[in-house]
């Protein structure tokens, strides 16, 4: 099969489109590669309105190699590509929601972040005025003897993200769940549509809370790709220490959280303990305990001293001391055990189908880390394996969980110890002409793409960040599927798919 | 008569006092074994008196049962709880202390909090409901093969005869009353919806079942339901400890200087059971709601045995 270049090289290609090349296609080459994507010969990465166009980020995964295709469409119409492909829906729905961009032949055209409740439709297409009043949102119907729903959220009893769950059930036995998402839609997109460079990096790194370094890396990567610039080694390695504490504190978090719901509150309460100590360490170091805002465009801007450099030494030998404790409990508990193993289980294929990324994916066969497949710096120079496991059930989950703590342990020794001398920082100069640049990281939960377009003056024209939760919520929807109702809190748990960042 | 009619006053009240300080020892004590400070001892005392002074917010659709439901479920908690023997046996209601009265009126206020549960017509209210009334079918069987065992071996289902026997030397080591005291605890637990069949701690509305059928109710009538549960945990702790632990309950007729060293045995036996289940519902995860029927079914069965071995030989 031919390579994604050689299919790039079909469309008109885009100048300043960087580091991976872009290509204008016609609407019938735009199908042809929707169909193969659906075959999977390529897997989607990302598809997301512009105005006046709709762009569709490619993966070739074998090769390592991205690409994006861009199909205009003057008319506000462009041809569904979750026809071919499901994983596309939530995708486009958004973008006809966002854009008013709309897709022929979607085979679901109710909204999907739009809940009638802004004011506004199309907020980044025409903003044409609409009362906010809501409309109502039909559920996808069940029908069968015995069966009823079962409403939950979007406000929960627990402190959690919103989102509403509608579950269709027969007693216990789980028929279907529909998600409805986009309560905490903040319109960070529309946001950052002008503003300076520094600005919209901020805005990213409150995407999602909980991912605050790799959105704030991400945004600030694809920008340095645009402009060209290449920050300092000794801010590129700060960047990866801070992207690890950061997977480090929620991955502890995690394991700590999944058995806390099948009542096992005894690992809840000791990874609480080593998660809090990551978060210290990362206040202690850069100054802040989520490490917001220390990811700039063009480096970083905070340095490591002396004293960080103990006090992260100290941690790695604190988890090292008292984690593998915590896994031997994990894995010597039954009562654990027996809610952990077999249930919610992700069929590789589903997993390879919708390019599930972090956890959930490695837990189901798919073998991504974009630290490896891209291969970032400075990762290219850090010795690290990605774990992957075949089971695809919570238990796999939580063990991908465990295996990438101790690879992150590892890496952060290494950085620490190999950190490069230097600068913290570049300038950052507009380049008098616009721009594009893109970027793909590796968050705790799975990759995170970033693509914007700079103005001639630097500010940000367009900026479209995916998080990975676009391609896991709907999973989530298929692994419960025959499941009981009371092992959800434990597959979505296990999953931890992010609200914020899939709402933007 | 006065007297007696005082003594049995102070069990009745002693009961009602005493529930919320075990249930705050208990999360007292998982909260320690946690590393955590947890709150205070005496948290639910505050948090009665706290919904008490509430509003009581009462769902559009609920009808005169919701409303009843907790007074009548308190009642007969309150009055299973005050029958068991707890510092003393031979009080003036002990021959109403009778085992299956017991079973019969938590089964009751069971029933009450179902019905509730499902009465304003809510899908939490509905699969609490469903659930409790699954591990009811079979928790009720247990309890009462339990008796079975009991009453063959004392002659009675009369408490106060049934602790005198135990704690006469005619008793013995039985295997059958070990089955007994083992499928007990086993009930014990999924009665009162602890760790590992329901968790009173969880906040996951679709993993709850006690809490899933009072989710709608709040202020006194929550009150009312919460006190309820904590007197159904001392009910079940003091059951488990007049009859198999019935070492220094103060003998009938002893005067009042035994009561005092009744009472102060009875505490203890309550610290080490609050020890003891805290450490029981630390150290083990929930388990499926599917898995529940095994356990109970478990409990049914080693009762089943117990009573089965003391048809085949009075002496197992």
């Amino acid at each position: 099969m031919a390579g994604l270049n050689d299919l790039l090289g079909q469309g008109r290609r885009v100048e300043r489109h960087a580091p991976w090349p872009r290509a204008l296609v016609d609407a019938a080459m735009w199908e042809r590669v929707a169909a193969e994507i659906a075959e999977g010969a390529w897997t989607l990465l990302g598809l997301w309105g512009d105005t006046g166009a709709v762009h569709m980020a490619l993966l070739d995964e074998p090769a390592g190699a991205v690409g994006v295709i861009t199909l205009d469409c003057p008319a506000g119409r462009f041809p569904s590509v979750a026809r071919h492909h499901p994983p596309a829906l939530r995708l486009e729905r958004a973008a006809a929601d966002l854009f008013g961009l709309q897709p022929d032949g979607l085979p679901d055209p109710r909204p999907w972040l739009d809940h009638g409740r802004w004011g506004v439709r199309h907020p980044l297409g025409d903003r044409a005025p609409a009362s906010p009043d809501g409309q109502a949102y039909p559920f996808l119907a069940s029908e069968g003897e015995s069966l009823h729903q079962i409403p939950v959220g979007p406000v929960h009893a627990g402190i959690i993200e919103p989102g509403h769950f509608r579950f269709t059930a027969n007693g216990e036995t789980m028929v279907r769940l529909e998600e409805r998402l986009g309560y905490v839609h903040k319109g960070i997109e529309g946001l950052m549509a002008g503003a300076g460079l520094d600005h919209a990096v901020r805005l990213a790194g409150r995407t999602s809370g909980d991912s605050s370094v790799a959105y704030a890396l991400a945004a600030a990567r694809a920008a340095e790709a645009a402009l060209a610039i290449a920050p300092p080694p000794r801010a590129v390695w700060l960047r990866a220490l801070m992207a690890e504490l950061e997977r480090l504190a929620n991955h502890f978090g995690d394991v700590g959280a999944v058995c806390n719901d099948a009542a096992f509150a005894l690992m809840h309460a000791h990874c609480g303990i080593l998660r809090e100590r990551v978060l210290r360490a990362a206040d202690a170091c850069f100054g802040h305990r989520l490490m917001r805002d220390r990811i700039v465009p063009g480096g970083v801007a905070a340095d490591l001293d002396e004293a960080g450099t103990r006090e992260i030494r100290a941690l790695v030998a604190e988890a090292r001391r008292h984690f593998p404790a915590l896994v031997r409990l994990y894995d010597g508990t039954a009562s654990l055990q027996d809610r952990t193993v077999g249930t919610g289980t992700l069929r590789p294929a589903l997993a390879r189908l919708y390019g599930a990324g972090g956890h959930v994916g490695r837990a189901s066969g798919r073998a991504f880390d974009a630290r490896r497949a891209l291969a970032y710096p400075p990762y290219d120079a850090l010795a690290f394996e990605v774990p992957v496991l075949q089971e695809g059930d919570v238990n796999a989950r939580v063990w991908i969980r465990i295996r990438e703590v101790e690879q992150s342990l590892s890496l952060v020794e290494q950085i620490v110890a190999g950190l490069p001398a230097g600068a913290l920082r570049v300038a950052v100069t507009p380049a008098d002409e616009p721009r594009e640049g893109m970027a793909v990281v590796e968050a705790f939960r799975g990759d995170v793409l970033a693509w914007l377009r700079l103005a001639a003056d630097g500010t940000v024209a367009r900026c479209h960040l995916r998080d990975a939760s676009w391609f896991q919520w709907p999973l989530l929807e298929a692994v419960i599927e025959g499941n009981i109702v009371a092992d959800f809190p434990l597959c979505n748990k296990s999953f931890n798919c992010s609200y914020s960042g899939h709402d933007l | 008569m006065i007297a007696d009619l005082l003594v049995q006053g102070i069990q009745m009240l002693l009961v009602l006092l005493l529930a919320p300080l075990l249930t705050g020892f208990v999360r007292k004590v998982k909260a320690r074994l946690l590393r955590r400070r947890g709150p205070p001892v005496l948290q639910p005392y505050r948090d009665l008196l706290r919904l008490l002074r509430k509003e009581a917010v009462v769902a559009d659709g609920a009808s005169w049962l919701f409303r009843v439901a907790p007074y009548l479920i308190f009642a007969a908690t309150w009055v299973a709880a005050a029958l068991v023997p707890t510092f003393a046996p031979g009080l003036l209601f002990s021959w109403t202390a009778d085992l299956i009265a017991i079973v019969a009126l938590l089964g009751s206020a069971r029933f009450m909090l179902a019905l509730a549960g499902m009465d304003v017509g809510t899908s939490f209210g509905g699969i609490g409901s469903s659930r409790e009334v699954m591990i009811a079918a079979l928790a009720e069987p247990a309890l009462l093969l339990i008796v079975f065992t009991l009453a063959l071996l004392a002659g009675s289902t009369q408490l106060s005869t049934v602790a005198g026997f135990m704690a006469s030397p005619e008793v013995g080591l039985r295997v059958s009353l070990g089955m007994a005291l083992i499928a007990l605890v086993m009930v014990a637990i999924a009665e009162n919806g602890r760790v590992p069949v329901d968790n009173p701690a969880t906040h996951l509305e679709l993993t709850m079942v006690h809490e899933a059928m009072v989710l709608e109710y709040s202020g006194r009538h929550l009150a009312m339901i919460e006190l309820a549960a904590a007197l159904k945990l001392l009910l079940s702790v003091s059951l488990v400890g007049c009859v198999f632990v019935p070492w220094g309950l103060a003998a009938p007729g002893a005067g009042a200087a035994a009561y005092p060293q009744g009472i102060a045995l009875y505490l203890a036996k309550l610290a080490a059971a609050g020890v003891l289940l805290a450490l029981f519902e630390t150290a083990i995860a929930k388990m499926r709601v599917f898995r529940v029927p095994d356990f109970l079914g478990a409990a049914l069965m080693l009762a089943l045995l117990g009573t089965l071995l003391l048809f085949v030989s009075r002496s197992l």
